[in-house]
Order: structure tokens, then C-alpha cells, then sequence
């Protein structure tokens, strides 16, 4: 229907983006009649997020056109974004944003050099950028799940803890029972979504892959493929953060940082 | 007496909390503590809420960190001390068990087996025994009343064979009949094993039953040091 009204693709897409934004903040009204007041933050937000993905829509245009080592640096300052978002998450862990660049570097890093070296992952910009906007998102949620789950842990078992450190454990050994449960609850969602895959939701690579005229079967195999990428480099990073993050949350004496 | 023959001496404990602007200001906790402990003596440790008291005494066992001031044990600087080495010689009960998931067993191995040693089912029944909790290894930690795990907690603490413990309030949190069974374990484990001990309590009745020195403490500062006889006459 606005196709109807807004012929040129630009004056459609703004229009279309208004009655996605409309629709949004019409379930923020609705939610407040519940007692839950989101409506002043909402604007905010979205006005934040078209400006971002305009933004960087206008960059890739731009580096699409450019040459390899471009997609290096959008990955690597997307790995910067992240980790100071991740950072954000984890109050309270002290110098947590080397923490969450050095793990997604690790975890995202590795397991797309080798999707490279394989050729599962062309090295064009055209797909090393999106794909690896897709890794290094996934890393960030799952880390972000991971260190606040762990610091939820510590804080409610710090009794637990110091009772352990008091007959002679390790910071390692007094932590582990909770660094096993944070590593299991950020793998649940990450592992959710290879479950559900095709049933419940079919990812934007396949559905792209499918109108652009690929095969949907190869597309089908294809978007598993970016699935268990995604999937293993979140569980590399969250793997690397688990092995620093007890560090961080210790004295060199072996003293709980954070009791509350 | 001679310095050496104390098992533990603080030498102007300070301990404060950093100010962390514009919100926290930085709070004194503990000023100017020093006392000794010499061997086979119960101090008790008493003062009102928020004199300082636990935080005197995780500083013993280096779970907290003095600001200033230090900790000589059997002479030598706790600092030159690897942690896990000097907790294990100077064992801890807190108010709760927090007992770790798992059978009593598991529980009573645990300090042992970070020091590298495996106790047998045997050693573990004897010190079971001796807190009054024969045949009750195999049961799980979570069915266990607040007086039993208190047991464990203590007898986890002496599986270490500690030349020291630190109790921070062992009873506080339980009933009175359980109060005083933990009391009567406490003092005869004290005197079979000629435990030196660091007792921190709120009760004077309590310190005066159990210590043979006291430590008065009043807003971080000590207000009193000597014979718990004289300083808790009745």
C-alpha cells in the first residue's frame, strides 16, 4: 500500500521505517496501561538506531567498492564497540573491557580465520563484513550473559567462596561450581537457536540467499553453516573469558573483589 | 615471654575502605589494633555491632587486606606466607555453614584435598565421631539442620589440622539448644587439641564462659585488652 504513495525507493523506505517506529511505540502505549513505562526512552532509541544503521548502510556502500583490508578494520572496530558494550554489562569486573575485547578477539578471530582458510567465507567485503557482523554480535551477547550471570553467582555465593578460600582453595577451585553455571546459561540461548532452526525462525542470510535465485537447499545448508560459526565463536569467547575473568575478580592474595 | 612463643601478633592493624567520589567517602574500619595471641589461648574478640570485630578477623586469615600494619605468624610476616598455605594452618567458622553441594563426606575431604591429601573413609568417620555425627558422611549436605552443619563446618575446618581457628560468631545463628551444644563441642575440641583460638562474639556471658583473654573493640579501635575474668566480671 505505500508503494501506492511513495514511489522513489528513498521516500518509501522513510515511510516504511515511520510505520515501523509508530507500531513500536503503539506497544509501548499499550504497555504502559500494564504499569510499565518505556514510552520516553523509546524515541530515544530509535532515533538512535536509524541514525546508526544509516550510517553504517553509508559506510558499506563506501567500502564495498574498497579494497580487502577495509573489512579488517570495519571488523575490528566493531570488536571495539563491542567489547565497551560488553564492558557496560559486566559492573563491578574490574578492567572488563580488555577482558571482552582480548575474548571476542579470540573467539570471533579464530573461528573466522578458519571459515577463511577453508573458503567457507569468501574474502570479499561483500560477505566477510556482514557474516562478521553476525560473529562478533554473537559474542558479544553471549559474553555479556556470561559475565553477568558469573558476577550474579559470585555475589550470591560469596559465603560459598571465602569458605573455600578459607580452608586453602584456589581462587579456581572456590569458583568453579559458578563459573560452570554462567558458561552453561549463555550457551542456552546460542544453542536454542541452532534447535530452532528453519522451525522457528529462518535467519536473513538464507532468505536473502533464496531471492537472490541460490538454490534453497544449498541456502538451507549454507545459513547452518553461519549458524555454527556464530555458535562456535560465541562458545571460544565466552571459553577465553572464563579462563581470565576469575583474575579479575581476585587480589594477587587470593581476596574476593566483589562481595556486593 | 619470648616474641616467637605467640603464634600470632598484629602490629597496627588499619584497614579502610577506599572513597570511590563524589558518592562514598572513604571509612575507617579498624585502627591502631595490636594484640597477640600466644599459644593455647582462647581470645575473644567483643564489642557492639559494627565495632570491627569480623573485620579483624578476616584479616587474620588474610581474606581481607590490612591498609596498614601487618600479621606475624610464629614470628614471620603473613605476607611471606602463600594464602592457601596460611589459611590452611589458620582455620575459619563462620556464622553459616555455607556448605558445599555434595555429601558431608565431600565436605570434610575438601580442605585436605587442596593440599594435595586424600583423606580415607575411616579418617573421615573418626572426625565425624568426634563431632557427634557418626554415620552421617553419605548424607547429603542440604538435609542437615543449622546446628548440624555448624558441626561440619567446624570439623571441615579441623580436617585441616589447623594450629589456629577463627570463629566469627559460630552460634549466633542458631537456636539456644543448638547454641550451647556447638559451645560445649567448641570447648572440648579446644582443650583435647589445645587449639589456639580467635572467638568473635557478641555475647559477653559467652566470652567470659569460653576465652581466657578478651579484646574490647569500639568503632574500629580497641578499647580494652587482658584477662577475660577481670575484664568480663560479672
Amino acid at each position: 500500500m505505500l508503494s501506492h504513495f511513495f514511489p522513489s525507493q528513498l521516500s518509501l523506505g522513510i515511510a516504511e521505517c515511520i510505520a515501523a517506529a509508530l507500531i513500536a511505540l503503539l506497544a509501548m502505549v499499550l504497555a504502559r496501561r500494564r504499569g510499565v513505562d518505556m514510552l520516553g526512552e523509546l524515541p530515544l532509541a530509535q532515533v538512535r538506531g536509524i541514525v546508526q544503521i544509516v550510517a553504517v548502510g553509508a559506510i558499506l556502500a563506501f567500502l564495498l567498492r574498497g579494497p580487502q583490508w577495509t573489512s579488517l578494520i570495519v571488523l575490528s572496530a566493531m570488536m571495539l564497540a563491542a567489547a565497551t558494550i560488553v564492558r557496560g554489562r559486566a559492573k563491578n569486573i574490574p578492567r572488563a573491557f580488555t577482558l571482552a575485547l582480548f575474548s571476542i578477539f579470540v573467539g570471533a578471530g579464530s573461528v573466522l580465520a578458519i571459515m577463511i582458510v577453508l573458503g567457507v567465507i569468501p574474502l570479499r567485503v561483500s560477505m566477510l563484513v556482514p557474516v562478521g557482523s553476525m560473529v562478533i554480535a554473537s559474542t558479544m551477547n553471549m559474553q555479556s550473559i556470561f559475565l553477568d550471570r558469573f558476577r550474579g553467582e559470585i555475589t550470591s555465593h560469596v559465603g560459598e567462596i571465602e569458605s573455600a578460600l578459607a580452608l586453602g582453595a584456589t581462587p579456581d577451585v572456590a569458583t568453579i561450581p559458578y563459573l560452570r553455571a554462567a558458561y552453561k546459561a549463555s550457551l542456552i540461548p546460542s544453542i536454542d537457536n541452532v534447535r530452532s532452526l528453519g522451525i522457528v525462525w529462518i535467519p536473513g542470510i538464507m532468505a536473502g540467499m533464496v531471492l537472490s535465485g541460490a538454490s534453497p537447499i544449498y541456502a538451507a545448508l549454507y545459513q547452518f553453516v553461519v549458524i555454527s560459526t556464530i555458535f562456535s565463536a560465541a562458545a571460544i569467547t565466552c571459553l577465553t573469558a572464563s579462563y581470565l575473568v576469575t583474575a579479575r575478580v581476585f587480589t594477587a592474595q587470593q581476596q574476593l573483589l566483589i562481595r556486593n | 615471654m619470648d616474641a616467637s612463643s605467640y603464634v600470632l601478633e598484629c602490629v597496627d592493624l588499619r584497614r579502610e575502605l577506599p572513597a570511590h567520589p563524589p558518592k562514598i567517602p572513604a571509612k575507617l574500619l579498624l585502627d591502631k589494633v595490636s594484640f597477640s595471641v600466644a599459644r593455647g589461648e582462647v581470645l575473644a574478640v567483643v564489642g557492639p555491632s559494627g565495632a570491627g570485630k569480623s573485620t579483624l578477623l578476616r584479616l587474620l586469615n588474610r581474606l581481607d587486606e590490612p591498609t596498614k600494619g601487618t600479621v606475624f605468624f610464629h614470628g614471620k610476616d603473613y605476607r611471606e606466607v602463600p594464602p592457601g598455605e596460611l589459611r590452611r594452618h589458620i582455620g575459619m567458622v563462620m556464622q553459616r555453614a555455607f556448605l558445599f553441594p555434595g555429601t558431608i563426606a565431600d565436605n570434610v575431604r575438601f580442605g585436605p584435598k587442596q593440599h594435595g591429601i586424600d583423606l580415607t573413609n575411616e579418617a573421615v568417620a573418626d572426625l565425624l565421631a568426634q563431632v557427634g555425627l557418626a554415620g552421617f558422611g553419605n548424607r547429603q549436605a542440604s538435609t542437615l539442620s543449622g546446628g548440624e552443619a555448624q558441626r561440619v563446618a567446624i570439623t571441615r575446618a579441623l580436617a585441616n589440622e589447623p594450629e589456629m581457628l577463627l570463629l566469627d560468631e559460630p552460634t549466633s545463628a542458631l537456636d539456644d539448644a543448638a547454641k550451647s551444644g556447638i559451645e560445649s563441642l567448641l570447648e572440648s575440641l579446644i582443650r583435647q587439641r589445645h587449639l589456639t583460638c580467635v572467638w568473635v562474639t557478641h555475647d559477653a556471658a559467652q566470652a567470659r564462659r569460653m576465652a581466657d583473654k578478651v579484646l574490647m573493640l569500639e568503632a574500629g579501635r580497641v578499647t580494652a585488652h587482658g584477662d577475660a575474668r577481670e575484664l568480663l566480671h560479672a
